[in-house]
């Protein structure tokens, strides 16, 4: 199989092909034009992982949400279920930024932190 | 509800008419199909006050118009309505369109409109140093002016609001009865009663009418698309610069507006859909065109806004203002198209006149004709602000930077009798989101103060009423 | 009358990064005046990361970056005033300003610092024909909605412009459940972060169209639809190429303007190109004793960069303030052949550092070369595989290469492909 990704490793945006066999292994990375590009795309096709920026509800703060993020980067296929956790959970005022509003977020070992302050009201 | 009049349609006809009768003891009902006056015709046009040398002489239009306009000073001092004096020249640029222009000084003469003059090559250039070398003369007439016809229509319905008349938003006149010398009016779900009715619905005006079997009117509604310049462009016209009118209408003029901005516009084209206010992409690059003839210098860069507005064109091609031919207490204000903002002020008291005869009222001792000027902030000194702001502390919060609009001034639109109630009503009273941003930055607190002042959650502000809600429900 | 040596406008991370810095250099009595109610500016509403990469050598998101920076302002007891507007600067330095609690403010400042931001372009500057019917509105303002007051302002949305607050914003409507059709493009390329192209729209399968504009807005109340069409070379709609797409919100992220309505006033020379105020390397306006700095001096693509640039403005005014101003001998700059612009406008080669010039280039370019040239000669020149307009450029003129040049030079800079 080939898969044709875009390298985000620097603003030069090279399209890197990356030919996989069937059992996943990888044979061969072609088009980047760095060492970071060919590392880049074994990762993307291998365990793409993605950071999530969102917000979580607030109970009785001055605002309604406080935006929060993955205290590090989640696999890509999980983002999706990661957001249903994340919209399931209610916080109640006052939130301190950095503060863990969800712990090891689907045993990913990640948390999501707050990444403002919201005041109660 | 019971009323002695019903008057359908909260433009600046409809608003101005239940003015001049709330000075009378009479139960007046002001009905509007939207959630806020002048919401049809009244809010896109060319805001001109006309000096009177278009129409026909002996017509309804050359009487009204040149009645109209000899009012209008006064009568927007008293509603605290800017109205700027800034006269008009009608522009020729061949010498075909020069005699037009003596034809029209002619008419003009006849229909007793005060002061023209026709303008030489050197005159004009020295009264607009923005107008193209190929103009050759100019009509000048310094009657002429310019008004914002919203907040006139605003402020008239606000007044008569004041002196004891109900305006009933979001009533659209679908079903009316006569039943016993009363109207029953109704809107499918409600209904009032009335003595008489006037007819002042503007482009519905036909359907209105039509609802008591009066067929004999036939509008057609005119769209005109308009664009809207920068501040930073509105010294390229320092007076309303008409060209000469053609059969379609007085052609596309540049003014400048009361606000300090540039208008220009507007197209005619008659269409069959009266709510299609939607602007076309070439209709607006020719509007365009026509004005740079006027006016060479004008680019898109500095457009911040487009519209378009209709008016209901008449196939007699004059005003009908008249009681109908089917029930005599059933009043039309009909086909009233350019120049009908500046005849507004006449009609009204027209009309006033022709109802005073058959329902005999007593004037009221306490009528107040006065509507102060809302508080402008923008306009004040820095030592007037300081008092207002020691008074209020409203006044001390910015909302809308870009034309410094302050939370007292928006506070006081909503809270005002017959208040804005959406976000474009909130616009309209206070140029909150009319400047170069576009309500970018203080569309959002617009929409807060709303939900605030009148108790409900964000979502459920509109922009105009209807379903134009801005937000759907929480994220989470 | 108030009296502070420096005032600063605009409590964003160009106004803190100023204040900061000129703390740092000595001058002790600094007012930051904050027309929102907190401090932090638009950072407040960007919620996703990747900010601070540069200065901080993390990844951090936008209240985040900012917080970094109030804390400082706190730490360092710099005074502020939020939900205060600065109305107008006097010739003389005064400020007006107004807030609900001290009413008008009139402040005597040595050193006025600008740090305004910029704001987006609104529809009516596309003029896109059409229905006035709600559902369109900017990229930023929907930011603004969701991530601070919790409230979904579509459900269907196209975002027309593909800069990175759009990109940024088709992800985040995703995510919370929107559908996002896609993302129209009247240029043939986005001016966005590839970075963000992947994740933001290639992750979740939204299709950017470019050389494509929306050219009509369908519904009366609420938006039913638009219709989009394919543009020529001249950003012309193709006839016969327009297609009908249904959504209830448009979302503009056409272009950001600089907030300069101020600087205008008091009569501060503007470079049509950036919009903001011509400046020298601190930053100094055609006024002296005004500076400028952050988003209202040229529109930014990394906070980052921000507040650098901050800082040369705040030492520039602490400087000013302590009466520590070299003599003056200007040369100008230019930008020519594919530069669109460069900042500092002007730069005075008696001052005794480097000079770092910023600047933007006109179009995509692939393996081309900067080239700076003094009075028409090359001084240097530098390979660059890729050159982007949404990316900022720089380089470094040393100071010993300034000490050659006299008065009345010129500096340009050019692409060579």
């Amino acid at each position: 199989m080939q898969k044709n990704i875009i390298c985000v490793a620097c603003p030069m945006g090279c399209g890197v092909t990356v030919d996989i066999a069937d059992n996943g292994e990888i044979l061969s990375v072609t088009g980047n034009t760095c060492k970071r590009g060919d590392t880049y795309a074994r990762a993307e096709c291998t365990h793409p992982v993605r950071s999530l920026a969102t917000t979580v509800k607030i109970n009785g703060g001055i605002y309604n949400v406080v935006p929060c993020k993955s205290a590090g980067s989640l696999p890509k296929e999980k983002i999706a279920e990661c957001m249903k956790v994340i919209n399931s959970v209610q916080i109640d005022a006052p939130v301190k930024l950095g503060d863990v509003l969800v712990e090891n977020i689907l045993d990913t070992g990640i948390n999501i932190v707050a990444t403002n302050h919201c005041p109660a009201k | 509800m019971n009323y002695d009049v019903a008057v359908i349609g909260a433009g600046v006809i409809g608003s101005l008419i239940a003015r001049e009768l709330s000075r009378y003891n009479l139960k007046i009902a002001l009905v509007e199909k939207c959630n806020d006056m002048a919401m049809g015709t009244s809010k896109a046009n060319s805001a001109i006050v006309h000096a009177g040398f278009d129409a026909k002489p002996g017509s309804m239009k050359a009487k009204f118009n040149v009645e109209g306009t000899a009012l209008m000073p006064e009568l927007c001092k008293t509603l605290g309505v800017p109205f700027k004096p800034v006269g008009s020249l009608v522009v020729a640029f061949s010498d075909e369109e020069v005699e037009t222009l003596k034809s029209l000084l002619e008419r003009g003469n006849e229909n007793g409109v005060p002061c023209l003059e026709i303008y030489g090559k050197e005159k004009l250039k020295e009264a607009e140093p923005y107008i193209s070398d190929e103009a050759k003369a100019a009509l000048w007439a310094p009657t002429a002016g310019i008004v914002c016809p919203y907040e006139l229509t605003i402020a008239a319905a606000e007044n008569a609001v004041v002196n004891g008349t109900d305006f009933i938003r979001n009533f659209e006149v679908k079903k009316i009865d006569f039943n016993g010398g009363i109207f029953t009016v109704s809107n499918g779900e409600k209904e009032i009663t009335a003595k008489y009715v006037i007819n002042a619905a503007g482009v519905f005006c036909d359907e209105t009418a039509a609802l008591i079997g009066d067929t004999s009117i036939h509008t057609t509604p005119r769209k005109g698309e308009y664009m809207l310049c920068d501040k930073s462009v509105g010294h390229l016209a320092n007076h309303t610069i008409f060209q000469c009118p053609s059969k379609m209408g007085k052609g596309i003029l540049v003014t400048p507006t009361v606000d300090g901005n540039l208008l220009l516009g507007p197209s005619a084209i008659d269409i069959d859909d009266k709510e299609d206010v939607t602007t076309q992409a070439d209709t607006l690059s020719d509007v365009l065109e026509a004005a740079k003839k006027s006016v060479p210098c004008l680019t898109t860069r500095e457009v911040i806004t487009s519209f378009a507005g209709l008016r209901a064109h008449c196939d007699k091609n004059d005003f009908i203002i008249e009681p109908s031919k089917v029930n005599a207490q059933f009043i039309n204000v009909a086909g009233i198209e350019s120049p009908g903002l500046s005849s507004a002020p006449a009609i009204a008291v027209y009309v006033k006149d022709m109802l005073l005869e058959a329902l005999d009222a007593d004037e009221k001792s306490d009528f107040n004709p006065v509507r102060e000027e809302p508080v402008r902030f923008r306009h004040m000194t820095n030592e007037e602000r300081k008092a207002l702001i020691d008074k209020n502390p409203a006044y001390g919060r910015i909302i809308c930077r870009c034309e410094t609009i302050t939370e007292g001034e928006i506070l006081d639109a909503i809270n005002a009798p017959a208040g804005a109630r959406d976000v474009d009503g909130v616009k309209r009273r206070t140029r909150a989101g009319m400047g170069r941003c576009q309500g970018g930055f203080c569309g959002s607190k617009v929409v807060e103060l709303l939900a605030r002042e009148l108790g409900v959650e964000i979502n459920e502000i509109t922009k105009f009423g209807g379903n134009s809600k801005i937000l759907y429900e929480r994220t989470k | 009358m108030l009296n502070y040596d420096i005032v600063v406008i605009g409590g964003g991370p160009a106004g803190m990064a100023a204040a900061l810095k000129a703390r740092e250099c000595g001058v002790e009595s600094i007012l930051i005046l904050e027309r929102a109610e907190t401090l932090g500016g638009i950072l407040e509403q960007c919620i996703h990361t990747g900010f601070g990469l540069h200065y901080f050598g993390e990844e951090l998101s936008g209240p985040e970056y900012a917080d970094r920076f109030i804390r400082l302002v706190d730490e360092q007891k710099i005074e502020y005033k939020t939900d205060t507007m600065a109305l107008e600067i006097t010739e003389n330095n005064v400020v007006y300003a107004v807030n609900k609690k001290d009413g008008l403010l009139e402040i005597q400042a040595k050193a006025i610092i600008l740090a305004m931001g910029c704001r987006e372009r609104p529809r009516g500057a596309l003029n896109i024909a059409g229905s006035r019917a709600s559902g369109v509105m900017s990229a930023g303002t929907a930011q603004k909605y969701v991530n601070i007051d919790g409230y979904m302002p579509g459900k269907k949305v196209v975002i027309l412009g593909s800069g990175d607050i759009g990109l940024i914003m088709a992800r985040r409507m995703t995510l919370e459940g929107a559908e996002v059709k896609c993302v129209c493009e009247l240029m043939p390329y986005s001016s966005g972060l590839t970075r963000n192209i992947v994740q933001c729209l290639d992750d979740f399968n939204i299709p950017l169209h470019l050389s494509c504009t929306v050219v009509g807005i369908h519904g009366k109340d609420r938006v039913e639809g638009v219709t989009i069409a394919k543009v020529d070379e001249n950003r012309k709609p193709i006839p016969g190429t327009e297609e009908y797409i249904e959504c209830d919100t448009l979302l503009l992220s056409v272009g950001l303007i600089p907030e300069n309505e101020l600087t205008r006033a008091v009569g501060i020379n503007l470079d049509p190109v950036t919009s903001g105020a011509i400046v020298d390397e601190y930053r100094e306006t055609s006024r002296k004793g005004v500076f400028a700095c952050g988003n209202v001096l040229h529109v930014h693509d990394l906070v980052d960069y921000v507040t650098l640039e901050s800082q040369t403005a705040g030492e520039g005014a602490a400087r000013y303030v302590l009466g520590k101003t070299d003599t003056a001998e200007y040369i100008t700059t230019k930008g020519v052949n594919g530069v669109r612009y460069i900042v500092p406008q002007k730069v005075n080669i008696k001052n005794d550092g480097d000079v770092k010039l910023y600047f933007r280039v006109g179009q995509v370019y692939k393996n081309a070369k900067t080239v700076v040239k003094y009075n028409g000669e090359e001084i240097i020149s530098k390979k660059r595989p890729r050159l982007a307009p949404g990316e900022m450029e720089n380089v470094i003129i040393k100071n010993d290469m300034l000490k050659n040049f006299a008065e009345g030079g010129t500096i340009e800079i050019s692409v060579e492909v």
